[in-house]
């Protein structure tokens, strides 16, 4: 468990990010900025770290920070490596990025003050995910202010030895804690895990906290390098609802199965269970599944687990630090889906 | 349902059903106001072909606001405004000309509450900001807003449409709810196509809507 965490808190995208053309005063314009960015993090947060590169060459006024990838002003409350996970089907390294101090599109994106605005949004997602996991947000609600700052101060600086000290206080908040310690509490919902994982999902609710982002890709693309890019964040599909796990007797309730699990419009109720459990390969072309949706790509903490991996596993190993699992999914649908 | 006491939550489908029930009570009672209309959440647009999408919110959209002198927030129709003697209004600062207000209930799947999304805007779409909304809602309200740990409006994305609306915060509304049905209705378990009509009287006011008390009466 401890090497999966490390693996995801030491996960970094390389950014060069440039300044938009119409912010440059000076000649020649200054060259972009090359920056590690933490998976885990959130860009707003890497502004410390931009500035010195830009703060002479910009025209005057007040900073209002903003990223732009390819035309598409960046929503900065979502991690930086989902981002990138989502908008680069072919991975992109650096990552070119493009920033901006003036004119905030607040049409499209809620206003961001710095750090603050981040460590509210995430300090909100902790309470929604402890709400989804324990039926209450007793455990962050009841966290002193300085152990959550002490919290959050772990995230910005990617520090996993310090989050696993602060987040000892959330008292059980996570989930295999839960598993751990109080299996015995939830004799109600206690089903125990079958096969694989010494760590299983057992939380007092059975949710998990998941936050998923589909894109449907109209065309089919063999190379990721065709895949056409996001021009907008009305092409993306944000789904941010528990996800539900049933388990059967004898069977491992996989990531495939968590999927079409949260995406019942996609993935209708017309297919008639039929030995579930040998659902081991993606969505087979023939017979029954013709008029299913195909998922093209999925990631998660820049990785493609297989669809047949247990759902247990990739929500303790791969979460991020508010304890939510973010997956990008790229999905292609048939034209015709007829009902 | 089961055998536990109700958490103050409701299910999806309840808030459903609950949605069908608010806005014909709300049509029936309330005929000054648009009625409140179901909006099918098309969350992916291949999602438009499925039929069976049962996800949706109530959507009003519209309501004209303006802030009259003695503090109370009277709410008109939009087109209605008439009522409101020309002169008036321009003699008045800026805080009394209409603001509109679009409001959308959503279903919470993590809180499993609704939760209230609105937004703001001036008669020719300028955009209101925060703190523009919270001078127009009832001084009342501000100052509950301000004490209250319970609700709390913060600018957030809008679940579907993907622009910046504000929310009025849902962490809590499970414990007020649960404490309104024992106290108002003495049962430990409401009838759920009532959630939301006991819901609205509490969250209503805060944005300057009220509710007629014969909506509360059970048909």
């Amino acid at each position: 468990m401890k090497e999966a965490q490390e693996f995801v808190w030491m996960g970094a995208i390389p950014l060069q990010i440039h300044l938009h053309e119409s912010e440059v005063t000076t000649v020649p314009p200054p060259p972009p900025a090359l920056i590690l960015a933490p998976r885990i993090g959130y860009l707003p947060l890497l502004l410390p770290l931009i500035k010195p590169y830009f703060s002479s060459t910009l025209p005057p006024g007040v900073d209002t920070v903003w990223f732009e990838y390819k035309g598409l002003p960046l929503k900065w409350y979502i991690p930086t490596g989902v981002l990138f996970d989502l908008l680069c089907a072919e991975p992109e390294r650096p990552w070119n990025l493009t920033i901006h101090f003036r004119g905030y599109p607040s049409h499209l994106l809620i206003p961001c003050e710095g750090e603050d605005s981040v460590k509210w949004n995430f300090i909100n997602s902790l309470k929604e995910a402890d709400y989804i996991i324990n039926g209450n947000c007793k455990n962050v609600m009841h966290m002193s202010q300085s152990d959550q700052l002490e919290l959050w101060n772990s995230v910005v600086n990617a520090n996993l030895e310090a989050f696993i000290r602060s987040s000892s206080k959330l008292k059980s908040g996570t989930i295999e804690d839960d598993y751990a310690s109080k299996s015995s509490l939830s004799s109600q919902k206690s089903q125990k895990m079958i096969g694989e994982a010494d760590t299983s999902v057992q939380t007092k609710t059975g949710k998990v906290p998941v936050r998923l982002y589909v894109w449907n890709v109209s065309e089919d693309f063999g190379d990721m390098e065709d895949a056409p890019p996001i021009d907008s964040w009305d092409r993306i599909s944000y789904v941010n609802r528990p996800l539900e796990i049933h388990r059967e007797e004898g069977k491992c309730f996989t990531l495939h199965d968590a999927i079409k699990t949260l995406l019942p419009e996609l993935f209708g109720k017309k297919r008639k269970p039929k030995g579930e459990g040998n659902i081991s390969q993606p969505l087979e072309t023939g017979s029954t599944a013709d008029d299913d949706p195909e998922i093209k790509l999925l990631r998660i903490q820049g990785i493609e687990p297989k669809l047949e991996t247990p759902i247990s596993w990739v929500a303790n190993h791969l979460r991020h630090p508010e304890n939510f699992l973010h997956v990008c999914v790229y999905i292609k649908v048939p034209s015709a889906k007829s009902l | 349902m089961n055998e536990s006491a109700w958490d103050g939550t409701l299910s999806a489908s309840e808030f459903s059903a609950s949605a069908q029930a608010f806005a014909e009570k709300w049509k029936l009672n309330n005929p000054a106001y648009p009625p409140w209309t179901w909006v099918k959440s098309l969350e992916v647009p291949i999602f438009a072909t499925n039929q069976q999408v049962e996800e949706g919110y109530l959507s009003l959209e519209n309501v004209c606001i303006v802030k009259s002198n003695d503090d109370e927030v009277a709410s008109c129709v939009e087109g209605e405004a008439s009522l409101y003697d020309k002169e008036d209004e321009e003699s008045t600062d800026s805080a009394t000309l209409p603001y509109y207000f679009d409001f959308h209930i959503i279903y919470s799947a993590s809180f499993r509450v609704p939760v209230l999304y609105f937004r703001a805007y001036c008669s020719d779409g300028r955009s209101l900001g925060l703190n523009e909304i919270e001078s127009v809602l009832p001084a009342n309200s501000a100052k509950v807003l301000l004490e209250s740990k319970w609700t709390f409006i913060t600018q957030e994305e809008h679940p579907y449409l993907n622009r910046p609306w504000c929310k009025l915060h849902p962490c809590g509304s499970s414990d007020w709810m649960k404490l309104l049905f024992q106290a108002v209705e003495k049962v430990d378990r409401p009838a759920m196509e009532l959630y939301l009509v006991s819901w609205f009287s509490v969250v209503g006011p805060v944005i300057g809507l009220g509710i007629p008390i014969q909506m509360l009466k059970e048909p």
